[in-house]
């Protein structure tokens, strides 16, 4: 059996995150490193192989992003997945969802050709930085597999999944068969550290770099320059003009508290 | 004028109020047509509702074959509506699900899509949208260049204005394939109604952290006194005190209400990513050093058990 993780190298949302002057994210001048969100669908990877102990099933990372995107699935390699598969070509900068979905689905239909199958795709929720939480679905759709998404449990038989699923106004059980594309969410489950042993072995595996060339797409497909979305402009949110605080003793902070908001017409 | 498809957000029939949201702004764009998915017998009850806020059509499609199912049959219907209608602008109000619905339709249809607009005005060539990013550091302003706009929007982007609208119903019959089918809903639970305002709707938040150390009478009290919606921090569920449902930051619902008051938050970026953009923020908590002082327009520098309870009183004395 085959699983594929697909990571993104996003830019650490700690760090003061900016825009290029293209208007496309700075992902080389502030630090990077693998969306905590998918750590979270490494994790699960990992444990669906660990479940099934005696089934030989190959973890595989996938990452698209620049040179140093390969930091994504290096630390995700560190976490126990046996390959990576780094996507790396000028012309995929600046690509929007669509673009950035079209490449994700030719890589996981490469790997099916090395490896004969593609049996679980599993993403994260969201992006730390884009935050759109759409690609998941995206690649469901091209790849024409069910979409099992949003999962804060997995559990899987044989070729059944069910996972469960907190929605809108309910929390739903959702079952499907293999093969799958299947996101999940910070709430399936704390993600493991590397283990020094794991660091030492992440080293020996093997790590494949494919260009757009390698994967049959047309540079002129992604990119910057025709992405179906533009950016017009991007502006900082002027800093918040700093309010009044005010220390509570013996019963004045309730007083002045309520004050305030009755002074903004909130009572 | 051409017709801008609107998603309805409803429960049951219950039509919720992003849906007059997203048909007001759909008049900016051009003529609103709502699209209802769920059962024919709530079709007139929604149309006389989506109506009052200028829906020319209401299409209805039958869900009795779209609901078992995730989020692939409703982007296949959506596709062959749009076909159909071949309108300027396709809306949805933004949740997890319709995010799902927009990415598979622009596929389907070739068309660019943004999500989570706070804002969607007409531009040249099309609709321009703003979007608050970086956790709210920054505020983007876009636009589709290809194929229909997709457009998901979130809560509270517009004040919803009434006006009159034809609501002529409309069934639309769509092909759902087999394909579409393979992620089955096996069981479906309703989560229990507080009878408090819909978190990512209400135009008051009150919330609560680490800091109320499991006990979120306070909270709750408070927000009951103003009417409000509760929250929780990242820390607050994941210690077990509340169920993810309520919880406001990256990895749940982004609010952007009238008035936010975290109570025992730090105000850590998870956090911020969800509230900065509400338009007065309050903070209680007992660390004068907390970030999330960096951000109120009113803090209280105090113990949230002794300042809530005290100023619910008060609050309450006043509304007699």
């Amino acid at each position: 059996m085959n699983i594929v993780v697909c990571v993104k190298y996003v830019p650490d949302s700690t760090a003061d995150r900016r825009f290029e002057d293209d208007l496309t994210v700075d992902r080389v001048g502030v630090d990077g490193l693998l969306s905590e969100l998918d750590e979270y669908a490494v994790e699960q990877a990992l444990q669906f192989r660990e479940k099934r102990d005696g089934e030989d099933i190959t973890v595989t990372v996938l990452t698209v992003g620049p040179e140093k995107a390969v930091d994504a699935a290096r630390k995700a390699l560190q976490m126990g997945a046996d390959k990576a598969v780094h996507v790396v070509d000028e012309a995929i900068a600046g690509s929007d969802y669509v673009a950035t979905s079209l490449v994700l689905a030719k890589a996981v239909e490469k790997i099916r050709e090395t490896e004969g199958s593609v049996d679980l795709v599993v993403c994260g929720m969201a992006s730390t930085d884009g935050v759109g939480s759409v690609v998941p679905a995206m690649l469901s759709e091209r790849l024409g597999l069910p979409q099992v998404t949003l999962a804060s449990v997995v559990e899987s038989q044989g070729d059944q999944v069910r996972i469960k699923r907190d929605n809108e106004g309910s929390t739903e059980v959702v079952g499907a068969t293999l093969p799958i594309v299947l996101s999940v969410t910070d709430q399936s489950g704390e993600a493991r550290y590397p283990s020094f042993k794991g660091i030492m072995a992440a080293k020996k595996k093997p790590l494949e770099t494919y260009s757009l060339a390698d994967l049959g797409v047309d540079a002129g497909q992604v990119g910057l320059s025709v992405a179906w979305t533009q950016v017009e402009d991007a502006a900082a949110r002027p800093p918040r003009t700093a309010g009044e605080i005010v220390t509570d003793e013996d019963g004045s902070g309730a007083d002045a508290l309520v004050g305030f908001l009755a002074s903004k017409k909130f009572i | 004028m051409s017709e801008v498809l609107v998603v309805v957000d409803h429960a049951d029939g219950e039509v919720k109020k992003p849906t007059y949201e997203l048909l007001t702004i759909a008049r900016r764009l051009g003529e609103p047509a709502a699209v209802f998915f769920g059962s024919p017998d709530k079709a007139d009850a929604v149309a006389e509702k989506v109506k009052r806020y200028g829906a020319a059509k209401v299409y209805v499609v039958d869900d009795a074959q779209i609901k078992g199912f995730l989020v692939a049959p409703k982007a296949e219907a959506l596709q062959q509506l749009a076909e159909q209608a071949q309108p300027s602008a396709v809306l949805l109000p933004s949740s997890y699900e319709n995010k799902e619905v927009a990415g598979r339709l622009a596929i389907k249809l070739g068309s660019g899509v943004i999500t989570d607009a706070v804002d969607v005005e007409p531009g040249e060539g099309g609709p321009v949208t703003t979007q608050s990013v970086f956790a709210g550091n920054y505020t983007v302003r876009a636009k589709v260049t290809q194929g229909t706009p997709i457009i998901t929007v979130k809560p509270n982007s517009a004040a919803p204005e009434e006006a009159e609208g034809a609501g002529t119903v409309e069934a639309f019959s769509a092909t759902i394939s087999d394909a579409a089918r393979g992620a089955q809903v096996v069981a479906s639970q309703p989560r229990q109604s507080t009878g408090r305002p819909e978190l990512t709707e209400a135009a008051i938040v009150v919330s609560g952290g680490r800091g109320t150390g499991g006990d979120f009478a306070p909270v709750e009290g408070f927000a009951d006194s103003l009417g409000a919606a509760v929250g929780a921090s990242r820390a607050a569920v994941d210690s077990g005190w509340m169920p993810h449902a309520y919880q406001v930051g990256q990895t749940g619902k982004t609010v952007s209400p009238q008035l936010y008051v975290a109570n025992g938050i730090s105000g850590a970026i998870q956090h911020r990513a969800g509230m900065q953009t509400s338009k007065t923020i309050v903070a209680v908590n007992k660390d004068p050093e907390a970030p999330i002082f960096e951000l109120v327009d009113f803090g209280v520098v105090g113990d949230l058990h002794a300042v809530l309870p005290a100023a619910t009183e008060k609050v309450n004395e006043r509304k007699g």
